[in-house]
C-alpha cells in the first residue's frame, strides 16, 4: 500500500507518455466491466426481470398452481379483477393506508428532525436511537407483539382507562371502526425513524452560514423555519415522499400480521388480497393467474403514480427557476 | 430559566422514549414471567418470578432453535451474494466508461419503482421449477435478486472519488483489472462494505413476504420471522411463549443496530442524499 501511494505523484506525470497502450487496455477493461456486472444483471434478470414479464402471461391463465395443467382466458382475470368488489375494497384500503401514513410520516419526523437538529443539543443522538429503534426490529414481529398491546387486555386499554379516557375496553384491531386506525398509528410509529435519518440529512446539507445572515437580520426561529428550512428541504422532501407512497402503498407484514386483512376486510389491502388469492385456501383453490392480474393492476397503478408525481416535481422545479 | 427549560425539555422527551420503546420492553419482560404471573400482572416491566421457562420452552420446543439457524444462514448466505454482486456493479459502474453504461443505471434506477410485491407469483414459481422450494437456499437467492440499487449507488459513488493515480500504480505493479479490485479498491471501501453488511443483515433478517410463501410447506427451513407467526397460528393463548420467541428473534437485531448504528445511519441518509 504505502509503495502504491508514494509512486502517485510519478505516475500522474507519466501517465500522459503512456497514452499509446491505452486503447488496448480500455477494450480489455470493457469485458472486465461487463463480467463485473455480469452477477448483479443475471440475478436482476432472474428476480425482476423475469417475473415483471411473466406476470403478463401469468395473469392470463386460469391456474391453480397446484397442478401443471392451465387454461389461457385472455383478458378475463383481469375483467374479473375489476368486477370484484372486494378488490375494490382492498384497492381503496390501500390508499386510505397510504392517506393516513404518509403525512404523518412527513410532518411528524420533520418536527422532531428540527427539534433534535438543534446545536448543543447533547442527548441528539440517543433520542435518534431510540426513535429509530423499531424500524430495525422485524416487522411481522412487532405486527404479533401489538396484537397484544392494543388488544382487550393490553397496555392501551389500561392506560387509557387508568387516566380516564375509556370506560371500557376497545377491541383496537378486532373493532372495525378502528381497526384502519390503529394499523395506520402503529405503521407510523415503527416507520417514522428511517424519515426522521432522512430529515436529517436533509437538514444537515443546509450552510449554516444561510442562518447566521439571518440572525443578523433578527429573523424569528418560525421566520428562519418557513424561509431558510423548509424551501431547501423541498428537494430532498420530493425524494422522501415518493419513497414514503410507494413502499406504504406495498405494506404487507404488519397487516398480515397484525389483522390479516380483517375484521371484515376492514383493514384488507391489496397485497393481503392478493396473498389470500395465490397462497391460501380461504378462497377455494389458489389462483395464481387471478392473483398476478390484481398484482399487475396494482403495480401499473403505483408506477403511473410514480411517474406523475415524479413529472410534477420537475415541473414545479422548472417553474421556480 | 434557560437550565428549567432544558430539563423540562429532558423529561418530556425521555418519557416520550419510553413509551416509544415500550412494546419492547414488555416484551422481553413477558418472555421472563412465568405464566401465573402473565395473567395477574401481564402488563408490568418488571417479572417477578424471574423465569427462563418460556425461551427454553420456545428454544426447544416451539423449533426456535431450528428458526435461529435458518434466519443466521439466510442471512449471512444473501449479505455474501449481495455484497459480492454490488461491489463488484457498483466498481464498474463508477470507475469506468463502457458501451451501455447509461442503460444498466436507467435499468437499475427505474425498477427501484417498480412495486416487486406484485409481480411475486413468476418468484415462487421460478424457485419452484429450479427445485428449491422449500428451501433456505430458495431464500437466499430470491431475496439476493431484490433491488439493491441503493448499495449499488454507495459503491459506485465511493470507487469514483478514489484518485485514478492509485489504481494506475497497481496497474504498473503488474496487476490487472481482476486483483486491482480485490486487493487495493475493496480493502478501501470498508466504509461502504460496513454500510451494506449492516443494512443487510437488518433486510434479511427482518424480510417476511419471501421466506413466508417460499417455506410454505416446510417449518424447518422456516427463519424466525415467519416461524413466529406460524406458532401465533396455532397458538394464540400462550403469550409468554409468544413474547419469548419475539425476543429470540428481535434482541439480536437490536444489540446489533446498537453496536454498529452510525454504518446504517449513515447508509439510510446516503441513499436520499445521492
Amino acid at each position: 500500500m504505502k509503495n502504491t501511494v508514494s509512486s502517485i505523484t510519478t505516475t500522474a506525470t507519466r501517465a500522459t507518455e503512456k497514452r499509446k497502450p491505452r486503447k488496448k487496455r480500455t477494450m480489455k477493461n470493457e469485458v472486465w466491466c461487463w463480467l463485473f456486472l455480469a452477477p448483479t444483471l443475471l440475478l436482476f434478470a432472474m428476480f425482476q426481470g423475469w417475473p415483471i414479464m411473466a406476470s403478463w402471461y401469468y395473469a392470463m391463465l386460469d391456474w391453480s398452481g397446484l397442478t401443471p395443467d392451465s387454461t389461457f382466458v385472455g383478458m378475463q382475470n383481469f375483467i374479473n379483477v375489476a368486477k370484484d368488489p372486494y378488490f375494490w375494497n382492498a384497492f381503496k384500503n390501500s390508499f386510505k393506508f397510504m392517506l393516513g401514513t404518509v403525512p404523518f410520516h412527513l410532518i411528524i419526523a420533520l418536527v422532531l428532525a428540527v427539534i433534535l437538529h438543534r446545536p448543543g443539543l447533547k442527548a441528539s443522538n440517543l433520542f435518534r436511537t431510540f426513535i429509530f429503534l423499531p424500524v430495525v426490529t422485524t416487522t411481522s414481529i412487532v405486527g404479533i407483539i401489538m396484537v397484544f398491546i392494543w388488544g382487550s387486555d393490553g397496555a392501551v386499554n389500561d392506560s387509557l382507562f387508568k387516566l380516564g379516557i375509556l370506560d371500557q375496553p376497545i377491541n383496537w384491531l378486532g373493532d372495525a371502526t378502528w381497526s384502519m386506525f390503529t394499523v395506520i398509528l402503529i405503521s407510523v410509529w415503527k416507520n417514522l425513524g428511517v424519515n426522521l435519518i432522512y430529515w436529517l440529512a436533509g437538514l444537515q446539507s443546509i450552510p449554516k452560514d444561510l442562518y447566521e445572515a439571518a440572525d443578523v437580520d433578527g429573523a424569528s426561529g418560525t421566520r428562519k423555519f418557513f424561509h431558510i428550512t423548509v424551501p431547501l428541504l423541498i428537494p430532498i422532501g420530493t425524494i422522501i415522499l415518493l419513497l414514503n407512497v410507494v413502499n406504504s402503498l406495498k405494506a404487507f407484514d404488519l397487516i398480515k400480521t397484525m389483522t390479516n386483512g380483517g375484521p371484515f376486510f376492514a383493514t384488507d389491502v391489496v397485497s393481503t388480497y392478493i396473498y389470500r388469492y395465490a397462497f391460501t385456501s380461504e378462497m377455494g383453490l389458489p389462483q395464481l393467474g387471478y392473483a398476478s392480474a390484481a398484482g399487475l393492476f396494482f403495480a401499473v397503478t403505483i408506477i403511473i403514480i410514480a411517474i406523475i408525481q415524479s413529472i410534477v416535481t420537475k415541473r414545479m422545479k422548472g417553474g421556480n427557476q | 430559566m434557560v437550565i428549567f427549560r432544558k430539563s423540562i425539555f429532558y423529561v418530556i422527551m425521555s418519557v416520550f422514549c419510553l413509551i416509544w420503546i415500550y412494546p419492547f420492553l414488555w416484551m422481553v419482560s413477558a418472555s421472563f414471567k412465568s405464566q401465573n404471573e402473565f395473567f395477574t400482572n401481564g402488563l408490568s416491566l418488571i417479572p417477578e418470578s424471574f423465569t427462563f421457562e418460556n425461551i427454553i420452552r420456545a428454544w426447544n420446543e416451539a423449533n426456535f432453535e431450528q428458526y435461529f439457524i435458518n434466519s443466521v444462514v439466510i442471512t449471512v448466505g444473501t449479505i455474501v451474494i449481495v455484497l459480492f454482486t454490488t461491489a463488484t456493479c457498483g466498481y464498474a459502474l463508477g470507475r469506468y466508461d463502457f458501451k451501455g453504461k447509461k442503460v444498466v443505471y436507467l435499468l437499475l434506477i427505474a425498477s427501484m419503482f417498480v412495486p416487486m410485491e406484485f409481480a411475486i407469483i413468476p418468484i415462487y414459481d421460478l424457485i419452484k421449477a429450479m427445485g428449491l422450494m422449500n428451501t433456505r437456499l430458495g431464500v437466499i437467492l430470491a431475496e439476493s435478486g431484490g433491488n439493491h440499487i441503493i448499495f449499488i449507488l454507495l459503491f459506485a459513488t465511493f470507487f469514483a472519488k478514489i484518485p485514478k493515480e492509485l489504481e494506475e500504480a497497481a496497474v504498473m505493479d503488474g496487476s490487472g483489472f481482476f486483483r486491482t479490485f480485490f486487493t487495493v479498491m475493496l480493502p478501501l471501501s470498508k466504509p461502504v462494505v460496513g454500510s451494506v453488511v449492516i443494512m443487510q443483515f437488518i433486510w434479511s433478517w427482518n424480510s417476511f413476504l419471501l421466506p413466508l410463501i417460499l417455506t410454505l410447506n416446510e417449518p424447518d427451513a422456516r427463519p424466525l420471522s415467519v416461524g413466529l407467526y406460524a406458532l401465533r397460528g396455532e397458538n394464540i393463548v400462550d403469550w409468554t411463549g409468544i413474547a419469548a420467541g419475539g425476543t429470540i428473534a428481535i434482541l439480536p437485531i437490536i444489540v446489533i443496530f446498537l453496536l454498529l448504528q452510525r454504518y446504517f445511519v449513515d447508509g439510510i441518509a446516503g441513499s436520499v442524499k445521492g
